[in-house]
C-alpha cells in the first residue's frame, strides 16, 4: 500500500468518522438538546406510580416537554415532579396535569392540559400546579377487581 | 599514552543481582583502530558493548572517549542487524537523521545517497530487508551505522551463523570500511583466530575482568595458559 | 500459601505501577517526536481504517439479532413501539463501546502487540536506543493517539449500522412503525447517552492499546521463555487482558455514569 493511498483513506477515515459522530449527536441525541429553552413549572402528585425523571409530557398525545427531578415533599407527603415544559406553550391558572400509561404496562408519560385563556377572568398559572391526577394504581384495580370489591362501592 | 586519542573505561561494573558481570573493568582502547574482545559465551562480552553504548547502565565507573567524560558518539551494529522490515534500506538508514539532529529533507536524501552508493547498496535503496540477501543486510545496517558519523562503531558478533566464505566477507567489510571511513571499532567475537588477522588488539574478557591486553601477535607469544583452551578447543578436549 | 498470595499480590501491583510508568511515557512522548503527523497517519491506517470492514459487519449483524431478539421480548407486553429504543440505548450504552473495542483488540491490538514483541527479540527496540530515538515516542505514542481518534469514530459506525440493523429486522421483516422505530429513538437517547457511550470508547482505547503495547515491548522480560513462544505468550495476554480490562472499565464508568 502506498503512502498516498494510506493518507487519503485516513484522511476519509477522520472526516467521515467526524461527520458521523456529528450526525449522531445532533440527529439522534439532539432533538431534547436541541429544542430551545423550557419553562420549569412544579406539579404536585399524591401518587407518581413510576414516573421517573426523562419521561414524556404530552398535550393532545404531542411530546412538549419532559420530566425533570421528582422530590418528595416532607411535610405533604405528596410528589413534587418538575415539569421542563417548550416555551411556546402557555400555561393558565386552570391547567390540569395527568399520570397516563402507554399501554398497559408501558411507559408512564404526563398528559397536561395547559388551560384556556378567557378574557378577564384567567390568569397566567402561578407557583406550583395543583390540580393533577395521579397515577392509576393497577394493582390495586386487579386486586379490587379479583376480590370483587369494585362493584361494592 | 595519552587521554586523546583513546576510549578510556575507568573501573567500570555492572551486575545483575547477585551476578557480577563486569568488574572493575580499565581498559583504553585506542581511537582509530580496531579492537576485539573476546571470550566464553555468557561472560559479559555484549554487555561489555551494551555499557559503552549506553543501551545499559553501568554500576559504577566512567566512560570516557578523547579525554570527554560520558557516553562517545558511538553506532551499534546488532547481531540480526536490527533493520525495520516495514521500512526500504533507504529508509532504513536515513531514519536516524531523520529522527534525530538538524539534516533537512535534502540534505538527508543527499547523504543517504551517498552512503548507500559507497556502500554499494544503490540499486537495492527501495528494496525490503527481507527482500535482500544477508550480506546486504549487514552492509545496509553499517550503512545505517555510518550515517550518523560517529567516532565508535561497536560491533556485536557480526559473524555469528554464517559460512566461513560469508564470516571472511564480513570481516573483509569491515576493514575495508574501516580504512575508507577510519572509525574506531570495537568488536566482540567467537571466531577465533580468523578475527586476528583484522584486529589491532585483543582484549580477553573472563570472569569479569580483562586477562589479557595486547596485539594478536603478542597473544599468539606469549598465550595466557588459560586461554589456550579456548584458542585451541583440541587441546581442552585432549 | 499466604506467602504465595502475598508474592502475587505484590507482582499484580508492582506490574501496575510499570504499567502507570509506560503509560505516562507513551502519552507524553509525542510532541518529541518528528513527523508526528506521518506517525500518526500510518498509526490511524492500522488501527482505524483497517478496522472498519469488521466493525461494520458486526455492528450490522448485532442491530439484526437485538431487533429479533427485543421484538421477541416486547411482543410479550406489547409494546414493540419500544424497539427503536431498546435497540439505540443498549447499542449506544453498552453493546456499541464493548462490541467496537473487543473487536479492534482482534484485529489491531493483537498485531500492535506481536509487531513490537518482534521488534523487541530483534533488537529493533535497542537499536532505536543507540539512535537516540525514544522506541517507546516512536512505536507506542502514535498507536496511543490514533487509538483515542479512532475508537470514538469505530463506536459511532458501529452504533449507527446496528441502529440501522435493528431497522432492518424490527421495521422491515417484522413490520414495527417505522415512525414509531425513529421517534422512539430521537425521544429516548439524549446527548447525554451518546456522550456517555464515546467517553467508554475513549478510555477503552486508551486502556487497550497500553496494555497491547506494554506486553509487546516487554515480552523478554514478561515471558516466561523469551523468543518466538513468548511473542505468542505475550500477544495471547495481550488480548485476553485487554478484553478483561474493558468490560471491568465498563462497569466502573457505567457505576460511575449512573452516579451522576
Amino acid at each position: 500500500m502506498n503512502s498516498r493511498k494510506v493518507d487519503f483513506s485516513v484522511g476519509l477515515f477522520v472526516l467521515i468518522g467526524l461527520l458521523a459522530i456529528v450526525y449522531m449527536a445532533v440527529q439522534i441525541g439532539g432533538s431534547r438538546f436541541l429544542g430551545g429553552d423550557t419553562q420549569k413549572v412544579t406539579a404536585i402528585f399524591s401518587n407518581i406510580g413510576g414516573l421517573a425523571s426523562g419521561s414524556n409530557i404530552t398535550i393532545a398525545g404531542v411530546k412538549i416537554g419532559t420530566v425533570g427531578p421528582i422530590e418528595l415533599n416532607p411535610e405533604t407527603l405528596k410528589a413534587e415532579v418538575q415539569l421542563l415544559i417548550n416555551n411556546d406553550i402557555e400555561l393558565w391558572n386552570d391547567a390540569t396535569a395527568a399520570i397516563k400509561t402507554n399501554g398497559l404496562i408501558g411507559d408512564k408519560y404526563v398528559s397536561l392540559y395547559p388551560g384556556t385563556e378567557i378574557e378577564g377572568i384567567s390568569e397566567p398559572l402561578q407557583g406550583k400546579l395543583v390540580d393533577t391526577e395521579s397515577a392509576i394504581d393497577i394493582e390495586g384495580l386487579i386486586s379490587r377487581f379479583a376480590f370483587g370489591s369494585v362493584t361494592d362501592e | 599514552m595519552s587521554n586523546d586519542s583513546h576510549l578510556q573505561l575507568k573501573g567500570l561494573s555492572k551486575a545483575f543481582g547477585s551476578q557480577t558481570v563486569l568488574d572493575r573493568i580499565d581498559l583504553d582502547i585506542p581511537l582509530g583502530e580496531h579492537t576485539t574482545v573476546i571470550g566464553k559465551s555468557g561472560t559479559g562480552k555484549s554487555v561489555l558493548l551494551k555499557c559503552i553504548s549506553g543501551l545499559l547502565a553501568s554500576d559504577s565507573g566512567t566512560i570516557s572517549a578523547s579525554g570527554k567524560q560520558g557516553i562517545p558518539s558511538c553506532s551499534y551494529m546488532f547481531q540480526q542487524n536490527a533493520l525495520f522490515d516495514s521500512m526500504t534500506v533507504e529508509e532504513n538508514v536515513a531514519l536516524p537523521l531523520r529522527e534525530t539532529g538538524k539534516a533537512g529533507k535534502e540534505e538527508i536524501e543527499q547523504r543517504v545517497g551517498d552512503m548507500l552508493a559507497q556502500l554499494e547498496l544503490s540499486p537495492a535503496s527501495k528494496k525490503y530487508p527481507a527482500e535482500i540477501s544477508g550480506g546486504m543486510k549487514k552492509r545496509a545496517a553499517l550503512a545505517r551505522a555510518l550515517i550518523t558519523s560517529p567516532e565508535i562503531i561497536l560491533f556485536d558478533e557480526p559473524t555469528t551463523g554464517l559460512d566461513p566464505q560469508r564470516k571472511y566477507a564480513v570481516f573483509d567489510m569491515i576493514r575495508d570500511y574501516r580504512k575508507r571511513f577510519g572509525f574506531t571499532v570495537v568488536m566482540v567475537s567467537h571466531d577465533v583466530p580468523e578475527v586476528f588477522e583484522i584486529s589491532d588488539h585483543i582484549a580477553w574478557l573472563d570472569e569479569g575482568k580483562i586477562k589479557f591486553w595486547g596485539t594478536p601477535k603478542q597473544l599468539a607469544e606469549n598465550t595466557p595458559d588459560a586461554l589456550k583452551p579456548f584458542l585451541n578447543p583440541k587441546l581442552a578436549s585432549a | 500459601m499466604i506467602s504465595k498470595l502475598g508474592r502475587y499480590s505484590i507482582r499484580f501491583v508492582s506490574e501496575f505501577g510499570e504499567l502507570a510508568g509506560f503509560s505516562g511515557r507513551a502519552a507524553v512522548s509525542l510532541p518529541g517526536q518528528r513527523h508526528v503527523f506521518e506517525k500518526l497517519t500510518r498509526a490511524l491506517f492500522e488501527i482505524g481504517v483497517r478496522c472498519v470492514p469488521i466493525t461494520l459487519i458486526v455492528g450490522l449483524f448485532t442491530g439484526l439479532v437485538l431487533g429479533l431478539q427485543l421484538y421477541y421480548v416486547l411482543t410479550k407486553f406489547s409494546s414493540e413501539s419500544l424497539l427503536g429504543q431498546a435497540v439505540a440505548l443498549s447499542i449506544i450504552l453498552e453493546i456499541g463501546p464493548v462490541f467496537t473495542a473487543i473487536m479492534i483488540v482482534g484485529q489491531a491490538g493483537s498485531a500492535l502487540s506481536a509487531e513490537i514483541g518482534i521488534q523487541r527479540n530483534a533488537e529493533q527496540i535497542d537499536a532505536l536506543h543507540t539512535m537516540q530515538i525514544n522506541p517507546i515516542g516512536f512505536l507506542v505514542s502514535p498507536r496511543l493517539w490514533a487509538a483515542v481518534i479512532a475508537f470514538p469514530i469505530l463506536t459511532t459506525f458501529f452504533d449507527l449500522i446496528g441502529i440501522y440493523g435493528g431497522y432492518l429486522t424490527g421495521v422491515q421483516l417484522l413490520g414495527v412503525d417505522p415512525g414509531a422505530y425513529w421517534n422512539r429513538i430521537y425521544d429516548a437517547v439524549s446527548l447525554q447517552n451518546i456522550f456517555n457511550g464515546l467517553v467508554k470508547a475513549f478510555v477503552f482505547g486508551i486502556v487497550t492499546t497500553l496494555i497491547c503495547s506494554f506486553q509487546g515491548y516487554y515480552t523478554h522480560i514478561k515471558a516466561d521463555i523469551p523468543g518466538a513462544r513468548g511473542v505468542s505468550q505475550t500477544t495471547t495476554r495481550a488480548v485476553v487482558y485487554s478484553s478483561i480490562a474493558i468490560l471491568v472499565f465498563d462497569y466502573l464508568i457505567t457505576s460511575f455514569q449512573m452516579g451522576q
